[in-house]
């Protein structure tokens, strides 16, 4: 052991471990600088949001407003609809999730726990319908929709998107790990196939549902090609649909614009920052469908 | 005896039931509503969006048969689809080269610090986990004429135009916004897949005298061909679809430089009602997303490890 080099060099090891350091220190503030430079369109979102309109478009650009006004967070709920864009999201966002997650739980439980004719055949065909590009879709969902009444309503906006079958694969995943023992044992204590999904599997994939439950969540509150097509004017418009209108309707505005970005990007903002742990773990449960 | 023998009759009605698997009808039950929701919003819109695509519907007019007319024309007569199918590929193939060359070198560098991890996650996930819309019109904002990117780029006196306002250089803008947009999750996901690397395979491979660089060719990388698989087929499929950041930004312009299969599809469709045509387009982009994903795993046996 004597023979180390660095045993015999301690001159060298010094100078090794200070270059590490150097190494260490460079890789941190770099990666820091690339950090800082991602995260710059959400600083220039708020730092436009709190100016007066006139300086947002004022010509040598400052990087800080020369006067902070808040009020514009409020202004920009209360004179502008972006409240009633808000409070549609949040309608739609959560009806789909709740069907989601019912709908889900119940087809996952047939395809990983019961037998029955056609089953493989059917899930095949499931799985076939994530190829399907949505804005394929679009334009015959509409048609379903327009045929139904359902045009600018909560339910044209939720219903045709709450059956999409990723649910059922990331769920039917999660519970075929679940021991066929308890169904088993729960059965011959005589519970329904009701009970047991509601009871035992449901309480025990909760990782799982909890995964789907946010991700479905953000997917609707983030999405705009359904409720650009479904909707018409402000009353039923979600939060990106509301930001597209001011665009075109106020183009001048962009500190309410932009108050209204920021009021939409806080819940992910939110839930990025406090569920990142789940979030890293689901991701490499959703990469386990194509990969491993 | 006879009696008793007719008594038995009806029992044997629940001895049929029992007969044929009461599992069966459970499953029917419970897939009674994601089967009506998917027949609905799932098989039967397909179905009548390749039925679709061989009529001539203006959606004013009764819809009437017209073969492969759409297809003929997408192909033959109409010079805005091929500007449309090279601003698609030009974009997708930009866009997933970057995508993976950028997530990949984040990844491994967020992975080889001992602290800070979550925090470096974070940050490049969190534009994923906001609205593209949102996002969109910041970046709109900073691309507006005499904005930030504008003053930017004169006071390092690059001499480029304003990227939105011109032909060469929209498509850029379009394809760094969707980058800072999305490329957050595959940051996750590879910093995931490095990590669960298990420690004694590069231990084993120093010990042997491999050097940084040959641990990750070598070893890192071909242990996480798996997922980056996955990442470029997911990324693939999604870039083809690009349409939120296009919408918001350029609508399709300046001209047509910005014009991608997902806007044609929306702009033919929805502004000026050719819904048959619209569905041709959509169907084109089917086709592609399907030979794309195809030829993908054709070749993912030439590179991609799948470890025992």
């Amino acid at each position: 052991m004597a023979t180390r080099p660095d045993l015999l060099r301690p001159n060298s090891v010094s100078r090794n471990r200070a270059l590490r350091r150097i190494g260490t220190f460079v890789s941190y503030a770099a990666l820091s600088l690339i950090a800082m430079l991602f995260l710059f369109p959400f600083f220039w979102m708020v730092s436009n949001a709190v100016r007066s309109n006139t300086e947002v478009l004022a010509v040598p650009v400052r990087i800080l407003p020369q006067e902070y006004q808040w009020g514009t967070f409020v202004e920009a709920l209360v004179s502008l609809p972006f409240g009633t864009f808000l409070f549609n999201s949040f309608v739609v966002a959560s009806g789909v999730t709740a069907i989601v997650i019912a709908v889900s739980c119940l087809s996952a439980y047939s395809f990983a726990r019961l037998k029955f004719p056609g089953r493989e055949g059917l899930l095949l065909a499931y799985l076939g319908t994530l190829m399907i590009p949505q804005v394929m879709l679009v334009i015959p969902l509409f048609l379903v929709v327009s045929k139904l009444g359902w045009v600018n309503t909560y339910h044209g906006m939720i219903m045709p998107v709450a059956f999409g079958s990723f649910g059922t694969f990331l769920l039917r995943q999660f519970f075929l790990g679940i021991p066929k023992d308890l169904d088993e044992a729960a059965m011959i204590d005589g519970a329904s196939r009701l009970r047991i999904l509601v009871t035992i599997i449901v309480p025990l994939a909760m990782p799982a549902i909890g995964l789907l439950a946010l991700f479905t969540f953000m997917g609707q509150w983030n999405s705009f090609l359904w409720p650009l097509i479904v909707t018409n004017g402000m009353e039923k418009a979600t939060l990106p649909l509301g930001l597209t209108l001011f665009q075109t309707q106020q183009g001048t505005s962009w500190n309410y614009i932009m108050a209204g970005a920021a009021i939409s990007m806080l819940p992910g903002i939110v839930l990025a920052v406090v569920l990142q742990r789940v979030i890293y773990r689901g991701v490499t449960i959703g990469s386990g469908f194509g990969g491993r | 005896m006879s009696q008793s023998a007719v008594a038995e009759v009806p029992v044997q009605p629940v001895q049929r039931r029992r007969f044929l698997k009461p599992d069966t009808q459970t499953a029917m039950l419970f897939l009674l509503p994601s089967f009506l929701g998917f027949m609905a919003f799932m098989a039967l819109p397909i179905a009548a969006s390749l039925a679709l695509s061989f009529t001539n519907w203006q959606l004013i007019s009764t819809p009437s048969f017209a073969g492969f007319q759409n297809y003929v024309r997408l192909f033959t007569v109409d010079p805005a689809f091929y500007t449309v199918l090279r601003n698609t590929l030009l974009f997708a193939v930009e866009y997933l080269t970057l995508n993976i060359i950028v997530s990949l070198t984040l990844a491994v560098w967020i992975s080889s610090l001992r602290h800070g991890k979550a925090i470096f996650r974070v940050i490049f996930f969190l534009p994923t986990f906001t609205p593209t819309i949102a996002a969109s019109v910041v970046w709109l904002l900073i691309f507006t004429p005499d904005g930030l990117a504008d003053s930017l780029i004169r006071s390092l006196g690059l001499g480029l135009p304003n990227f939105l306002l011109s032909t060469t250089w929209a498509m850029q803008a379009i394809v760094l916004v969707t980058l800072w947009a999305n490329v957050g999750y595959n940051v996750v996901m590879f910093n995931a897949a490095l990590d669960l690397v298990p420690r004694h395979y590069i231990e084993a491979a120093t010990i042997d005298g491999a050097n940084a660089w040959q641990r990750f060719w070598r070893i890192r990388l071909p242990l996480i061909s798996p997922t980056i698989f996955f990442a470029t087929v997911m990324t693939a499929i999604t870039s083809l679809q690009v349409f939120d950041e296009i919408y918001a930004m350029t609508r399709g312009g300046p001209g047509s430089a910005t014009a991608t299969l997902g806007f044609a599809i929306y702009q033919k469709g929805f502004a000026n009602f050719q819904m048959g045509y619209a569905s041709a387009l959509a169907w084109v982009m089917f086709i592609m997303i399907m030979a794309l994903t195809i030829l993908q795993f054709r070749m993912q046996r030439k590179w991609v490890h799948y470890g025992d």
